[in-house]
């Protein structure tokens, strides 16, 4: 397989690795090997619920480069917007998905001289893969997993050093202190985080006061954290449509779910290939992709994250 | 389709390089109008077009031995012709990987691949090459993986990291230059290697190439087509070979002009590689003489109008200012004016 956008996959095996997370291997349902896995890399799933269909991205927590299966983890979310609750309630052995190939919006630098990863909680997923490809290559890196107390052993199959991996949690003695970390870094480290949103922005302030280079900084930030809001209605001009936005719909999912394709690649807010023209109504970004003065002009919007201030968006679409 | 190869011809010397009626008809034409335009050409890299060359990723043709002859001349008077930096690694077995996937589904009576495990088992037939390896370990393998599998595949190639929001040339092997790669450094920025271009530059295109770059997918690889005219069918016209080749340059007249200018069109694909998150950049050069191309009769009008119409910046960036009068005066006697239709295809099926 050398080229192509869709794979169809077959849930292989389901296990609970404890109360709320649960691991799923696919295989390919089509001919051959899949294509090889990336370190950092995501699938996006898409997931047929009872009234609508659900895309969410995950990290492949695979070894980099597996061509026989992919594995994820999902953490079972009370305010599920459908993915997690779908995967933990539903899903069975021997079921069909389609999914996207790989995609990677959050690989490794490889000409770091040192690799630090701060994941909270299910944060870690992304990691498991940068720990399974720099296991015994020598490679110099700290995974610190800020998580629930109860956690702490979750992950240990998936983590071949154990003396570079550091568990911490809300207790005393065992808090991670961010500016010490990044204090005691070697030049020309790199740092990596993924976690919940208060976890992340500690993560950047802390490295921006400790006079970290930007491009020495890399977040992903959970795409499906990002939950609804207040329903709006959308005109898309080109298409002569007027559609609703649901409140626990993305405008993006509307959109979709009337037929318009948008290219879409992370539905995170990251990459930017959903920019859409906005030609009347104002945005109310939530996207990582557009600068600040792209913002304040209102002229673009990020469909997979960003919702309307106003009731109505008129979109060139 | 069985492919006659031609192992006996030569790039260099008496520079015995010719197409094949064959070969003139699947010539990766690039200019699809009458005039010159300039465009942002870039298209996804799939199967099938307006030339046979597009029919598979990875393309093959008559020239096969006799190409990868001449690079292997080229590396052993400068290896350093074939760059890689350390952290390249990963991405060298990314490439062997797509490579020879690519050359044995599409060519399977010239190339095989077996794999049992890691234990891989690699045959290339026409050069007469059987080579097991241990995928991931550089000492099974004569050289390193990138240097081994370019050497058996025609065109130039390089690889882009992607770090800091930007592309760098960070491994390559150049043994056929167009002008791109004459400042061929490992290391250097997106920007730096595409920086002399005129015309384009002033439009932001790299600018926005570079962004759409830094998104490119896995398993979508992305393709355009570049050209210029070099005098004989040359590969290695390195700074360093000069002495060599510079002078052909002055020796073009109006009777031998047919048979020394070469179009070359080098067709450039993009593609993500998995491991590295790298980009693999094959730039295939096909070349023909206007000798070879006016026997299209679409293609001898369409050139001449096509190169009447080029601003001269560009000439001047191409470097065909010298011969372009010369050039235009051969074509000249192949345009009827008559009409042309649009597109690149040859639009005839025999010579
Ligand atoms: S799909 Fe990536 S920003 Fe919207």
């Amino acid at each position: 397989m050398i080229t192509g956008d869709q794979l169809q996959l077959r849930v292989a095996a389901i296990r609970d690795i404890s109360p709320t997370l649960r691991l799923v291997r696919f295989e390919n349902a089509g001919d051959g090997p899949l294509p090889p896995s990336a370190t950092g890399a995501h699938l996006q799933v898409v997931l047929q619920g009872a009234q609508k269909e659900i895309r969410n991205a995950y990290s492949l927590i695979s070894k980099p480069g597996s061509r026989d299966a992919y594995e994820i983890i999902v953490r079972r979310v009370p305010e599920s917007r459908g993915g997690s609750a779908y995967i933990h309630e539903q899903l069975k052995t021997g079921d069909l998905l389609t999914t996207s190939w790989p995609g990677n919006l959050f690989a490794p630098q490889r000409s770091a001289r040192k690799h630090i990863m701060v994941a909270g909680g299910i944060g870690i997923t992304p990691f498991l893969s940068y720990v399974a490809d720099f296991a015994g290559k020598g490679i110099d890196y700290e995974l610190h997993l800020c998580c629930r107390e109860e956690e702490k052993d979750s992950f240990a199959p998936w983590l071949p050093e154990p003396d570079k991996v550091f568990v911490h949690w809300d207790a005393d003695g065992h808090r991670l202190d961010i500016p010490a970390l990044l204090l005691r870094q070697p030049a020309n480290s790199h740092l990596y985080v993924c976690g919940p949103d208060f976890l992340t922005n500690d993560v950047l302030e802390a490295a921006e006061t400790g006079g970290w280079p930007d491009n020495h900084v890399h977040c992903e930030r959970f795409g499906n954290a990002l939950s609804g809001g207040e329903a709006f209605r959308a005109v898309l001009q080109r298409s002569g449509k007027e559609i609703e936005v649901g409140e626990h719909e993305s405008l993006l999912e509307a959109i979709e779910r009337e037929g318009v394709e948008v290219p879409c690649l992370c539905r995170g807010g990251a990459c930017g290939v959903c920019l859409t023209s906005v030609l009347d109504g104002e945005p109310e970004h939530r996207d990582h992709y557009l600068g600040k003065a792209e913002r304040a002009g209102g002229k673009h919007i990020m469909p997979c994250v960003s919702r309307a201030k106003s009731g109505l968006l008129v979109l060139d679409l | 389709m069985t492919i006659l190869f031609k192992p006996d011809e030569t790039y260099r010397g008496d520079y015995t390089y010719r197409n094949s009626d064959a070969a003139i008809l699947r010539f990766p034409f690039p200019f699809p109008e009458d005039s010159y335009m300039y465009s942002v050409n870039i298209e996804p890299h799939v199967r099938g077009g307006f030339t046979p060359v597009y029919n598979n990723p990875i393309d093959v043709d008559e020239h096969y031995i006799a190409e990868c002859r001449d690079r292997a001349i080229t590396l052993e008077r400068d290896p350093g012709r074939y760059a890689a930096l350390p952290h390249m690694m990963t991405a060298q077995w990314d490439s062997i990987e797509l490579l020879m996937e690519c050359l044995s589904s599409d060519y399977p009576e010239l190339f095989s691949l077996h794999k049992d495990g890691d234990r891989w088992t690699w045959i290339n037939r026409p050069l007469g090459i059987e080579q097991s390896f241990t995928f991931g370990k550089e000492d099974t393998l004569p050289c390193e993986p990138f240097e081994y599998i370019t050497r058996q595949i025609q065109g130039d190639f390089a690889i882009l990291d992607q770090r800091n929001g930007s592309l760098y040339l960070d491994a390559g092997m150049v043994t056929a230059q167009a002008d791109w790669s004459l400042q061929f450094d490992v290391g250097m920025d997106f920007m730096e290697w595409h920086g002399p271009v005129p015309l384009a530059h002033q439009a932001g295109v790299f600018e926005r190439a570079l962004k759409y770059l830094l998104m490119l997918r896995q398993g979508q690889p992305m393709r355009r087509l570049n050209w210029t005219m070099t005098v004989n069918p040359r590969l290695d016209t390195s700074p360093e070979t000069y002495p060599e080749w510079g002078p052909d340059r002055t020796t073009l007249t109006l009777d031998n002009i047919g048979r020394k200018l070469h179009l070359r069109v080098e067709l450039q694909t993009l593609w993500r590689l998995p491991r590295s998150n790298a980009i693999l950049f094959p730039l295939r050069g096909y070349l023909a003489s206007l000798d070879e191309l006016v026997r299209v009769p679409k293609w001898g009008r369409r050139l001449h109008r096509v190169l009447s119409t080029l601003p001269r910046e560009l000439a001047e960036y191409k470097g065909l200012v010298r011969f372009l009068p010369t050039a235009l005066e051969y074509l000249s006697t192949y345009d009827d004016g008559a009409p042309t239709t649009s597109g690149c295809a040859a639009e005839i099926s025999s010579l």
